[in-house]
């Protein structure tokens, strides 16, 4: 089992990933620079990290989202290769295009940053099925960019095809339909703006983010 | 050649800048203000003469960088 964490320029969430990585594997983690043009050979799992990658220029996750390296990720999530994105990264798995819909400001214009309670609302995916009857799960929150915007065709699409994984119970950011991460059609392409990375450790205050891990990585 | 670009969020985008914005000129006394919409202005410098070419290619650079269609629109402006 071989997974990679991506490494932008002010990503700082890339440690916690790889530590939770290695927590479920057994196995290191390797750490992708952004200017790399490919992964690693036989890389199994990607996670692109939270942080601020590019100072959050231009758009949060913008830049990132044309990297050399996300280039790559994008033609291998394509083929079906897992690929997890966490608060800035699932900002820039939607400025790629691999998920739908957009991160804006915050509706209150606050920076939110504490434990969240949510709903898991489809047990079945590929980054859930371990929770098995377990719905109410509490992530860390920590962003000012988390406000998931898509158009109503799009979120009753996501809606009806059971892409809509978790929910916020009680909506930090002004998320459309309280919703806090998704995957893509396929399934193997997930983003969510809590940090299920920073829930894996009793000293977290709570490890409701060990079990994502464990289901991702026993579907490959 | 000068290109400026206006990027901002779509008409129906909620935008909770402008509505800060409107608030606190409303504070301020400006009882006119019934809306803010905040944008931002990119400027590039470009090399070539051709306007035709400069525009279609700046239009390239917005659907691919400069705006996320998903939530925002663009005017370009070419300047000699």
């Amino acid at each position: 089992m071989k997974t990679a964490v991506i490494v932008f320029p002010a990503s700082n969430c890339d440690r916690d990933a790889a530590v939770a990585l290695e927590k479920i594997t057994g196995h290191k983690a390797e750490m992708v620079w952004h200017r790399e043009t490919s992964l690693p050979a036989g890389i199994d799992f990607v996670v692109i990290p939270g942080g601020f990658s590019y100072g959050d220029y231009l758009r949060s996750g913008a830049m990132a989202a044309r990297s050399p390296i996300v280039k790559d990720i994008v033609a291998k999530a394509k083929l079906g290769l897992p690929v997890a994105g966490f608060c800035n990264g699932f900002q820039i798995l939607t400025e790629t295009g691999l998920l739908p819909g957009a991160l804006m400001r915050n509706k209150n214009l606050k920076f939110v940053c504490r434990p969240e309670k949510l709903k898991i609302t489809n047990g079945n995916t590929r980054y859930t099925s371990k929770y098995g009857n377990k719905i109410d799960v509490t992530f860390p929150v920590a962003h000012h960019d988390g406000n998931y915007f898509a158009d109503d065709e799009t979120l009753n699409k996501l809606e009806k095809s059971g892409r809509v994984v978790f929910r916020y119970v009680d909506n930090p950011n002004g998320s459309a339909r309280d919703i806090a991460g998704i995957c893509n059609e396929a399934g193997n392409v997930f983003g969510m703006m809590p940090h299920p990375e920073r829930a894996i450790d009793p000293l977290h205050g709570g490890t409701d983010g060990l079990d994502l891990f464990k289901s991702i990585i026993e579907s490959i | 050649m000068k290109a400026i670009i206006h990027v901002g969020l779509k008409p129906g985008v909620l935008d909770p800048q402008g509505r800060a914005i409107a608030r606190s000129l409303s504070d301020l006394g400006f009882n006119e203000v019934q809306q803010a919409r905040q944008g931002k202005v990119i400027e590039l410098d470009l090399s070539g003469e051709d306007i035709a070419l400069a525009e279609s290619r700046v239009k390239e650079m917005c659907e691919k960088l400069l705006a996320n269609t998903v939530i925002e629109s663009y005017l370009i402006e070419i300047e000699d």
